[in-house]
């Protein structure tokens, strides 16, 4: 009765009112990350108009977009993962022990990554889908291994002089015409680091795994009712499990991207990573009671941390805790708009 | 076999079930093992000195006075943490911050402002009350948070956790204030002429406190209904929103105690180190004692036991020179080898496991 009457009449309160959770809470993170990008440009002057700025967001943020893309995932299946920070720590460490001291080759380096996210997501995931432990526990413990045995593989942090990798580290992308000329006069190109091609890529891969495969749709299905999701015959301990296992491989890439980016390896490397990657699925509407949530969404929340770090430097507000408080602020702004979208659905349902 | 015997075995083994099925079993038997491993690794452990310190007094010292004084701290958040878990089935992962805070207020407010105050600018005990109203009004923001907007406990302390320790620094203006009175430092070390540390009195205080509040008010009752479901305990006439807010306004105040001792034990605060993931050993604590963690009935004992648990294990790596970097990892093995004793698919595949075996020796 009610679809009918919305279907004839198509106001545009109607249209947002028939809209899912998970594409109202995008709509809005969009609208407020390109609200919030106009505002600093407004008010911080040209600096931020330059396309550079915007890539250099980018190119510090890659690591962590592919961090949340994988807790998105765990996310939406009403899971949850606290051990990317730990694991990409481990993997810059590592890879940057066998690559200096051992002299060894940077696939190998790139293989030592992958395996070490892969360990991690196939331990945890059994723990968390087969044994029914809490994967906050499983994860917390995660975390700790995942941090105690960096300063185990090494203690003191340093920098990798190995000349492939310092290649590939300096490896460029220019993107041809949107360069600017820089003080002396000169035409610079703009470009990205190759992480960011290879988050952008995940993130395009994860869209349609969630949009078009079973596998995508079966993840909603466990996150939204696990019990429907059993009637309905999916596996559900699989389900999870798959997505833990993929959780742990891209912190594994997330990692090698961190590392590839900073270039070193230490202990203190990517702390908090996992609360910023938790935020930032936050702020793209992923919920954290699961079967809510998108991809898309979540790079935009990544985005629009790095731009409030960014803003919030150029401001003149350099003292450290600065950072930290607009960033609460943000999300618990983000977190009272999704708890009223739920109260407003609860409402038109009943 | 004579049916005597075999009616005693059962007898046994049901007494065995009963020791083994208690919440305090799994806590006290780390615990067990833990001792068992000191004493065969190294008895010194067990030693306690009376020395002097260097303020003077004769303490007691020794790695057991060192579990009882830093595993005081730990009891007390567990204490809150207990409640916040029971009754909103989610943890508050903001303690370590929100400590950090009310180590900061605490100082500011003695201090006066100044970076080397001569004297102290008000009373310990007015800077302290000072510091519990701002710890349970934090505790109330987070408390608001989960109830009347329904987010997800770990996800609502998540904002705190990220600005607490920005919060803590922005109130001294980044400055780390010094107090050299010695009497601020006796909540934190030792009282003159008492060679026990302060600590373990103040969580004697907090635990008399909280077992007289579950003893004599519905505390118990109401923290565990609206754990185990919130819409029938609305039904039943009880304020579930109130319930959650209250148990987290009565973890600040848990906060605000371990605030205190903390900066009293060092006389200044580290903004980035105080309490530093305390908050995962709180959590831990909770979950060692057997409660679930997601809600519902609660055994205070066996937490605050945890605690204590995790205190020794942590001790006891020190004195086989584990870096404290490297301390985490040993603890992670723990964790993981508890909760998958603990999970209840390994629980039935045990039990049926005994079964087999007990068919076999009666057949």
């Amino acid at each position: 009765m009610s679809q009918n009457k919305t279907a004839v009449s198509g106001s545009f309160r109607d249209k947002v009112r028939n809209l899912s959770d998970t594409n109202l809470l995008l709509t809005i993170t969009i609208v407020a990350f390109f609200l919030m990008y106009i505002g600093a440009v407004l008010f911080q002057g040209e600096g931020f108009l330059k396309p550079q700025s915007f890539f250099n967001i980018l190119n510090s943020q890659a690591a962590l977009i592919v961090l949340a893309c994988g807790l998105t995932l765990v996310m939406i299946n009403g899971s949850i993962d606290i051990s990317v920070g730990g694991v990409t720590a481990l993997v810059s460490m590592c890879c940057a022990v066998y690559l200096d001291f051992h002299g060894g080759n940077l696939v190998v380096s790139l293989l030592i990554a992958l395996g070490i996210g892969l360990a991690f997501g196939i331990f945890q995931g059994f723990l968390v889908a087969y044994l029914d432990i809490q994967p906050f526990i499983v994860t917390l413990a995660g975390m700790f291994f995942a941090r105690g045995m960096t300063t185990i593989v090494n203690t003191k942090p340093f920098n990798v002089a190995h000349e492939g990798f310092n290649e590939l580290k300096m490896t460029r992308v220019k993107i041809p015409g949107l360069g600017s000329t820089n003080r002396i006069g000169v035409y610079v190109d703009a470009y990205v680091e190759i992480g960011v091609v290879v988050a952008l890529l995940i993130v395009i891969a994860l869209f349609c795994v969630l949009r078009w495969t079973k596998l995508g749709r079966s993840f909603y299905a466990v996150g939204g009712n696990k019990q429907s999701a059993l009637m309905l015959g999916i596996n559900v301990k699989r389900t999870k499990f798959i997505a833990h296992l993929m959780c742990g491989l891209l912190a594994g890439i997330g990692g090698y991207i961190y590392f590839l980016h900073v270039g070193s390896g230490s202990a203190t490397h990517a702390v908090g990573a996992e609360m910023d990657a938790i935020a930032s699925s936050i702020i793209g509407g992923t919920m954290l009671t699961g079967g809510v949530g998108n991809i898309v969404g979540t790079l935009f929340g990544v985005m629009s941390l790095g731009t409030i770090q960014n803003i919030v430097a150029s401001a003149g507000l350099d003292e450290a805790w600065w950072i930290g408080i607009t960033r609460a602020a943000m999300l618990c702004l983000f977190l009272v708009i999704q708890s009223l979208v739920v109260v407003r659905k609860k409402k038109s349902k009943g | 076999m004579t049916m005597n015997s075999v009616a005693k075995k059962q007898n046994n083994s049901s007494i065995l079930m009963r020791i083994v099925k208690n919440q305090c079993f799994i806590p006290l038997a780390a615990l067990f093992i833990l001792i068992i491993f000191n004493l065969v690794a190294d008895p010194t452990f067990f030693q306690i000195l009376l020395e002097k310190n260097s303020a003077g007094n004769n303490v007691l010292n020794g790695p057991l006075i060192t579990i009882l004084d830093n595993g005081s701290e730990l009891a007390i958040l567990a204490i809150g943490m207990t409640l916040v878990t029971a009754a909103s089935g989610g943890q508050d992962i903001s303690v370590g911050a929100a400590v950090a805070i009310a180590g900061s207020v605490i100082l500011r407010v003695i201090s006066g402002g100044e970076t080397y105050p001569e004297t102290l600018h008000s009373p310990v005990i007015v800077a302290f009350l000072v510091c519990v109203v701002v710890a349970m009004l934090f505790g109330a923001f987070n408390g608001i948070l989960v109830a009347f907007f329904k987010i997800q406990p770990m996800i609502a302390t998540l904002i705190l956790y990220t600005a607490g320790r920005s919060i803590a620094a922005w109130i001294n203006n980044n400055e780390l204030p010094v107090i050299n009175e010695p009497s601020f430092a006796y909540y934190g070390t030792y009282i003159p002429g008492i060679p026990i540390p302060t600590p373990f009195f103040i969580m004697v205080i907090c635990v008399v406190i909280i077992a007289l509040l579950l003893k004599f008010t519905n505390l118990r009752l109401y923290t565990e209904a609206v754990g185990i479901n919130e819409s029938s305990s609305r039904l039943n006439g009880l304020n579930p929103a109130f319930i959650k807010v209250m148990s987290f306004v009565i973890l600040g105040v848990c906060v605000a105690v371990v605030g205190l001792i903390k900066v009293s034990r060092f006389s200044t605060i580290n903004y980035s180190v105080i309490a530093k993931d305390i908050e995962m050993d709180a959590i831990l604590a909770v979950a060692l004692g057997g409660n679930a963690l997601s809600g519902g009935k609660f055994n205070m004992v066996a937490s605050i036991i945890g605690a204590y648990v995790i205190q020794f294990l942590i001790t006891t790596l020190y004195r086989f020179n584990v870096q404290s970097d490297a301390l985490p990892a040993y603890k992670a093995v723990v964790i993981i080898i508890l909760v998958v004793i603990s999970a209840p698919s390994v629980k039935e595949w045990f039990s049926g496991l005994t079964k087999k075996l007990m068919k076999k020796e009666v057949a």
